[in-house]
């Protein structure tokens, strides 16, 4: 079997040049100044200092303040969903499960573009409203807008490893709680809800790490002056042009990326080595 | 209240299936709707799908982004396949550094991954255009193509390629006759994973094109300062090629699976 060792050597140059020196370039723009020539290179910390300024402060605190709000509403919303499914049957399980999953095959963009004629001023639900001799309602451009794109592009992401670790659990020890005299809510709370824990940290993770780094959802529906870490990196590098600037938030993005993925790591191991 | 909750679970689950299909249904509906507006269904007609065949500039995005695709998905399923079958065999050092250089990809936002290729393109002097637009997609395909080929090429017994060898198959032909079908299953999976990935994708595609190239993606994007109806038709078009993808790749694998089933249980009875 030795034959096929070489036939890793492709990819050992292939990920070299377009994973690893994609992001040495990314920290060499962070820490220069000289725009996207290389000729007057000029090492300096200036870029991530530009990152304290309040204007940019605010971005990442709006950003984080979304991105938490998102990712409680699909853990409350997430979690009723999976524990409901898995209440079924196993093969009624796996068609719910399915159709939870067939969304997320499907572009964002395209389903961010649906939003927008359902929430507009004279959209779906207004027309709906005027029907039923209600007043429109203002709905586009507004939080209200970008959290709703957001839950619903990002709710799979919540269901699907929660709904991995209910179903994986053993049953029996319900019955257990119950037998030794839980109530159903301590029977929830200290059996069900604990075990499926696991599950719950891969959900917040993936949702709250997708929300903060998207700039689609709140370009299409929170318009041009809804600017979140995401877009602020899109502005340097398309309309303004400061490639240095945007480097240094993308790698700020890219170390936190890095730092909430190692924690959950951590909290896994933690849950799994432990039980109960 | 036993009943009560199981009422309970159904309407949870319609509103929620709701939510997710809302927009669905909006795009397909309002696809073959007679009149430009976005609310109100006056009939049932295929104009925006007339208009969108005539219209050039969507149709020549959808040549890239269908092109693209079976490009990317050809060129990193053969890549991905090959060094999965390569790092099952080597050193665990060169394995592990491997496989967590592979994870970057993953991991990381598309948003960073889309600048560090574009600045890379940019700072080789590589003109922005298609072929960048393809070398990024493979760049973030293969890692997916790696993930779902590995596995299986981690349980594969090693006995059964050694055998093939000895009783005088070239490398080539073991390669191909031994290793590859019973690796299938992952391959099929990465397959598919590669096609949707690089069909849906906007962030990276936005960040490495240029001189014009659009994929699907980037000219919905463009597009959305003035409400369109031909995007809709082009939706309701990307979404039933994604089910149609989802369908083979899902029901095919059940119905064969079937079939082998079966034909072992008649074998059975017939001995």
């Amino acid at each position: 079997m030795k034959e096929f060792k070489s036939l890793v050597k492709p990819y050992i140059l292939w990920s070299f040049l377009l994973i690893i020196v994609p992001l040495l370039l990314i920290v060499l723009y962070s820490v220069t100044t000289g725009g996207n020539s290389l000729v007057n290179i000029r090492f300096t910390l200036e870029n991530f200092k530009k990152i304290g300024e309040p204007i940019y402060i605010q971005v990442f605190v709006r950003s984080f303040r979304l991105g938490l709000i998102t990712t409680i509403l699909c853990l409350l919303f997430g979690y009723i969903l999976a524990y409901v499914i898995a209440q079924f049957s196993e093969k009624a399980q796996s068609i719910l499960i399915l159709f939870v999953t067939i969304p997320m095959w499907i572009n964002t963009l395209l389903r961010t573009y649906a939003w927008i004629s359902i929430l507009s001023e004279n959209g779906i639900v207004n027309s709906f409203l005027e029907v039923i001799g209600l007043n429109p309602v203002t709905m586009m451009y507004t939080d209200f807008s970008v959290v709703l794109g957001l839950v619903c592009d990002l709710l799979p992401f919540m269901v699907i490893p929660i709904h991995t670790s209910l179903s994986k659990m053993d049953k029996s020890l319900i019955e257990a709680a119950y037998d030794l005299g839980a109530h159903r809510w301590q029977a929830f709370w200290r059996v069900t809800f604990t075990l499926s824990i696991p599950g719950v940290i891969n959900g917040v993770t993936m949702v709250f790490l997708l929300s903060i780094s998207t700039f689609v959802i709140p370009k299409l529906l929170g318009g041009g002056q809804y600017v979140l870490i995401g877009n602020l990196i899109e502005n340097q590098f398309v309309s303004i042009g400061d490639w240095n600037f945007g480097s240094a938030i993308s790698l700020l993005l890219a170390i936190l990326m890095l730092l909430m993925i190692n924690i959950t790591k951590k909290l896994d191991k933690m849950e799994g080595g432990g039980d109960l | 209240m036993k009943k009560k909750s199981r009422v309970f679970s159904f309407l949870y689950i319609i509103l929620c299936y709701l939510f997710f299909y809302v927009p669905i249904l909006v795009t397909v509906v309002f696809s073959f709707n007679s009149s430009k507006s976005l609310t109100k269904f006056t009939g049932f007609s295929l104009r925006w799908y007339t208009q969108l065949i005539s219209d050039q500039e969507i149709m020549a995005a959808v040549y890239v982004s269908v092109s693209i695709a079976i490009f990317a998905t050809a060129i990193s399923t053969v890549l991905g396949t090959i060094t999965a079958i390569g790092m099952s065999k080597s050193k665990k050092v060169l394995r592990d550094t491997l496989l967590s250089v592979n994870n970057i990809p993953i991991m990381n936002p598309d948003i960073v991954t889309a600048i560090g290729l574009m600045i890379l393109f940019s700072s080789m002097m590589i003109a922005k255009g298609y072929i960048t637009m393809l070398l990024a997609h493979v760049a973030f395909c293969t890692p997916y193509v790696i993930t779902s080929v590995y596995p299986k090429v981690r349980s594969l017994d090693d006995s059964l390629a050694n055998a093939a060898m000895d009783l005088g198959a070239t490398p080539f032909q073991t390669l191909m006759k031994v290793i590859i079908p019973s690796i299938k299953p992952g391959i099929y999976a990465g397959i598919l994973l590669a096609f949707t990935m690089s069909f849906d994708d906007f962030v990276i595609s936005y960040f490495v094109t240029g001189n014009g190239v659009q994929n699907i993606s980037i000219i919905v994007y463009n597009m959305t300062k003035r409400t369109n109806p031909t995007i809709n038709a082009l939706s309701t078009i990307v979404i039933a090629v994604i089910l149609v993808a989802l369908i083979i790749g899902n029901v095919v694998p059940a119905i064969y699976n079937k079939r082998k089933d079966k034909k072992v249980k008649m074998e059975e009875n017939a001995n």
